[in-house]
């Protein structure tokens, strides 16, 4: 046996580690005072933090009014919240008539049942439903909320308003663009010049201008384009420039899910004996799509709060509505709290999307090694 | 076996200078125990290899040697020089001791000439030309010098992994580390990167190895230390390890591993 | 597809039938797309001709040269009500280019800061970033100009009680009034000062990349650059004797007059468009840096290079290839939504021209085309610019 042997029968313990470096002290040395700088950025971010949430705290919370019916109820020095609690039902539904409000109640809720299911994991008939938001919906919400037929009383467009003109609007740019933004980025793929260039073109055309000036544009020009006796309505015009503009973004979108699907998929098909059509309906753009969704949530997210220049054109939007909501006499002086809410309304559904697009996109990025 | 001894310790005249010493070294991640009380001493131009399954602390124990990981409890000396919290003694003990990483870490946005010049002329602050020479007298070494002028993702793995070990001996190093060096290679590619680690053990590098290459350990190891479940189980030359292990776990983990 | 075929001429069926030709096949469909896009135009065209005639509006671009008539409330260069509406153009694509510019800098810089404190190993930090990354960028940004111009500076006190954060600086509902530097005769030399400090760093730097190759040793260049770039103005101004009066504003009436002045709308629609932006560009910073694997750092650390070198010769130059795409279309997206100018009144392009000239002059056509090519042109300008810097960086290193 050499000099170099060194053997050891025994199995050490496990012993807990040191206190100074678990526990609540070990965190916050680590993470918190692991030196000096790092001492000072944790005490500086303190007192930012103090300086900002207290005030903002006792503003929204604890010095605030919240039931009342004048502004007179407002006597805590902090927010107003009577102001926005007294209009509720016009920031949701603009002017639409009391009566029939239950027709956007009930085409809201519809989708939400057709969109939870879609999300939902494990639920069956998943292909039927998508088909039906995208296909069947759309009509029914349009009897439901313009009216003009069974015996539904007709909402002229111009009633409608506040976070349910938002929806329709974000709504109707994504389900309406989808198919238009599939067919560009098909063509911008394809081998045939003229197609590819004209594809090329319109979508870096509409990506490189403004959403104002196509808004403009739709109220503006739009009613020149067509035969005098043709005249939309003015929220149709501004669905059309808005989809027109989407189906821009949405072909990006899509070009990206098609670029992800490896070339194997295509050539397989094509070896299977599917011809172009086939080959992208039934092989590639159903894989395409699932991988398609973290981005069209992204651009839906985009849209969903660009639909608040809609107010530049005269349409009354979230925004738009609380705009006018606080050149109302009886209520000068409660911007912040209007801005406040509509902002927290935003947020809400955008963290919410977002929170969601990204859950998607690390599921599907799982299995790829993660290293 | 013969042969091996003549390279082992006990035929090798060893200089008695400690180049890394690990006292007591404890480390956790977390609640999790990783590092148990190891020690280890290593000599000047001495060849360690470490051995041991998946999860025993193997990198974590050689990461700690140049501070790429915190160890909490005990001391660990390299040259001379207890690592402690200070920036500039930690760089100075990283400039003394390369390492070799499983995945090569290659910069991908410099040519082969430049990620081996690179630390020469920015911590050592040698003129560019030196550099260069001294880069191109090593990759020759590594018999890479055609693909100086190439970027790494040209390159092969094994030619990745001869270029990553050109890289830190450019600096000049006392001591290498090397963390499964040909893991990640295919078998082919596995000879040449050990022919040119088995070079650098003939010139006296001082190296401590985590590897499964039992042939090189039995080739060039001075020791060979098996671990397991954090702490050095057993150690020894490599003719009386592999030959007659005494621990049941280290009895296992070679039956375990000589049987591929 | 299929029902294209049918409404093509059928081909002579000698050898391969005319539509299992693929080469065909794509030709008609091409013709057809052509045909279809023509028709669509001529429908356009022939409508709004029609549409026109009937109002009595004339096409062209005469109307530039006619008297606008309104004023503008900032102007970058000469206007007044008598200048053409070319002039108004030319002001609103100025007061764009103004606000883009300065809100393209505003933006990376608090973005830059905020993308790297996300991954600051300070948890407290760290979390600071984030909640302004998930605040900001999920509220419209119109509302957030609607916040800063209605709810903040038109909050503010009338011009008599104005705010006086620093001596003869004057914060008030009609903006902020700052005394202007006036140059006199000789304040020339200090910008010839700059100029030779800024040359002199340029050569500074070619000599110490030089010294470094043949010696090795390092020179503090970004420091001694600065210094010379500070101080020789700085030697130059004071030995000529300060060759510079301040216009200090001054309370006339009901308003300031004198010095220099940044209207509440410039400040509102800068500070809320630099937020907005610099909320995207931490994620793409943080996204770009992060993009660099862990195994790199540690390579470069175990070779003994300092943390700051690690950054500066392996982490950026591989992040920056991945930031400077996206961080392109940011920068685009910025100068477009600079158009949002229009709702808080602020001159930009889109609010002067396609706007208050589309009003008063009704050429609706001409007055969209224009802006449209503006913004066009731009964005082409931008992208090329990005694309080259961007080109020069991938050939530098790879
Ligand atoms: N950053 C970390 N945080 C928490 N646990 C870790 C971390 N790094 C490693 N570990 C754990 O520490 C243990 C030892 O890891 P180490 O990488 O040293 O093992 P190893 O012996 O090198 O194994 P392998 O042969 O797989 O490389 C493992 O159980 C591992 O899961
Ligand atoms: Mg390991």
């Amino acid at each position: 046996m050499s000099n170099l042997s060194k053997v050891r029968h025994d199995m050490l313990p496990n012993l807990p580690p040191p206190a100074s470096s678990v526990g609540v002290i070990g965190w916050m040395r680590a993470n918190l005072f692991s030196n000096i700088t790092n001492s000072v950025l944790t005490l500086f971010a303190l007192y930012l933090l103090y300086i900002l949430l207290t005030p903002t705290i006792s503003w929204v919370f604890i010095n605030s009014d919240w039931t009342g019916s004048s502004r007179d109820a407002c006597t805590s020095g902090g927010a107003c919240w009577v102001f926005v609690a007294n209009r509720f039902d016009q920031f949701m539904y603009g002017f639409y008539p009391e009566a029939e409000i239950w027709r956007i109640n009930l085409t809201f809720l519809l989708l939400v049942a057709q969109v939870l299911w879609l999300m939902l994991p494990n639920l069956p008939y998943k292909g039927m439903v998508a088909a039906v938001v995208l296909l069947v919906f759309p009509i029914l919400a349009y009897f439901l909320l313009y009216g003009g037929s069974f015996g539904l009383e007709v909402v002229e467009t111009h009633k409608w308003g506040g976070l349910s003109l938002t929806l329709v609007l974000a709504i109707v740019g994504i389900v309406a663009a989808l198919p238009f933004g599939v067919l560009l980025a098909l063509g911008r793929r394809s081998e045939m010049p003229i197609v590819k260039s004209f594809c090329v073109v319109y979508i870096e055309f509409w990506r490189g201008i403004p959403l104002i000036t196509v808004l403009f544009m739709a109220s503006v020009m739009l009613p020149l384009f067509v035969p005098e006796e043709m005249n939309f309505d003015k929220l149709l015009r501004a669905m059309i420039g808005i989809v027109m503009f989407q189906s821009a973004y949405m072909a990006e979108v899509v070009r990206g899910g098609l670029q992800a699907i490896p070339k194997g998929q295509y050539e397989a098909a094509q070896a299977l004996g599917l011809n172009y059509w086939k080959m992208m309906v039934f092989v590639v753009l159903p894989q395409a799509l699932k991988l398609m969704i973290p981005g069209i949530v992204n651009t839906f997210i985009a849209l969903f709060k660009d639909t608040s220049l809609v107010l530049i054109i005269g349409l009354f939007d979230l925004l738009a509505i609380v705009q006018a909501g606080l050149t109302d006499p009886k209520w000068l002086g409660f911007s912040v709290e209007g801005y406040a809410f509509v902002a927290f309304v935003f947020w809400v559904f955008c963290f919410g999307m977002s929170k969601y697009s990204q859950h998607l996109e690390n599921r599907f990025h799982t299995g790829h090694g993660s290293r | 076996m013969t042969t091996n001894t003549t390279n082992s310790a006990a035929a090798r005249e060893l200089n008695d200078e400690l180049m890394v010493e690990l006292r007591g070294v404890n480390k956790w991640y977390g609640q999790f125990h990783v590092l148990k009380d190891v020690n280890l001493e290593v000599r000047k131009g001495e060849r360690i290899v470490i051995c041991g399954p998946s999860g025993s602390g193997k990198s974590t124990t050689i990461r700690c040697i140049n501070r790429l990981e915190e160890h909490q409890k005990g001391d660990i000396i390299v040259g001379g020089t207890t690592l402690n919290n200070d920036l500039k003694n930690i760089e100075t003990i990283r400039r003394e001791v390369g390492m070799v990483f499983q995945h090569f870490n290659l910069f991908p946005h410099l040519t082969v000439l430049e990620n081996c010049c690179l630390a020469p002329i920015w911590v050592r602050k040698i003129p560019r030309k030196e550099a260069e020479a001294m880069a191109m007298k090593y990759l020759e070494r590594v018999k890479i010098q055609d693909q100086a002028l190439k970027f790494p993702g040209q390159l092969s793995g094994g030619q990745q992994q001869r270029v990553a070990i050109a890289r830190s001996l450019c600096m000049n190093p006392q001591v290498m580390l090397f963390d499964e060096p040909t893991s990640a290679l295919d078998p082919e590619m596995i000879k040449e990167v050990l022919d040119v680690m088995i070079e650098l053990a003939q010139e006296g590098m001082t190296m401590i190895c985590v590897t499964h290459e039992m042939g090189f350990a039995k080739t060039v190891a001075d020791r060979v230390i098996f671990m397991d479940k954090g702490q050095i189980i057993e150690e020894n030359d490599p003719h009386n390890f592999f030959n007659h292990p005494q621990s049941e776990r280290t009895q296992l983990f070679l039956s375990q591993i000589l049987q591929h | 597809m299929q029902s294209d075929a049918k409404k093509s001429p059928s081909a002579p069926s000698t050898k391969t039938r005319f539509w299992h030709d693929p080469a065909k096949r794509a030709l008609v469909f091409q013709i057809l797309l052509v045909l279809g896009v023509f028709a669509v135009l001529w429908f356009i065209v022939q409508n709004t001709l029609h549409n026109l005639e009937s109002r009595g509006i004339t096409t062209g671009f005469a109307f530039l040269s006619q008297e606008a008539g309104f004023g503008i409330i900032q102007s970058l260069v000469e206007y007044s009500e008598s200048s053409s509406y070319g002039q108004t153009f030319l002001v609103g694509l100025l007061n764009t280019i103004l606000v883009s510019a300065l809100g393209i800098f505003f933006a990376t810089v608090l973005g830059f800061i905020i993308g790297v404190a996300r991954l600051s190993n300070n948890w407290l930090v760290a979390k600071l970033a984030s909640a302004y990354v998930e605040i900001f960028r999920n509220i419209p940004l119109l509302l957030q100009i609607f916040f800063w111009y209605f709810a903040v500076l038109r909050a503010l006190p009338s011009p008599r009680q104005s705010f006086q954060p620093f001596d003869n600086v004057f914060l008030n509902v009609r903006g902020l009034f700052m005394p202007q530097p006036m140059p006199q005769q000789g304040f020339e030399l200090v910008w010839w000062a700059l100029l030779i400090a800024i040359a002199g760093s340029v050569v500074l730097a070619r000599w110490s990349k030089k010294r470094q190759d043949a010696t090795g040793q390092l020179f503090p260049v970004y420091k001694t650059a600065l210094a010379l770039i500070i101080g020789l103005p700085l030697i130059v101004f004071w030995l000529s004797g300060s060759p510079l009066t301040w216009d200090e504003p001054a309370l006339r009436g009901f308003n300031f007059r004198g010095g220099m002045t940044i209207i509440p709308e410039l400040a509102a629609l800068l500070v809320a468009l630099s937020i907005y932006t610099a909320a995207f560009i931490a994620e793409i910073v943080r996204s770009g840096i992060q993009a660099v694997s862990k195994g790199q750092t540690e390579a470069a650390s175990a070779l003994g290079l300092s943390k700051a070198k690690v950054l500066r010769l392996v982490v950026i130059p591989q992040s920056v290839r991945v930031i400077i795409p996206p961080l392109t279309s940011q920068y685009l997206n910025l100068i477009k939504n600079s158009s949002l100018a229009t709702a808080i009144g602020y001159p930009d392009l889109v609010s002067v021209f396609a706007g208050t000239t589309l009003n008063q002059t009704g050429q609706a056509i001409e007055v969209i085309f224009m802006t449209m090519l503006v913004y066009l042109t731009l964005s082409l300008l931008v992208s090329a610019f990005m694309n080259w810097f961007n080109t020069r960086m991938a050939l530098v290193e790879r």
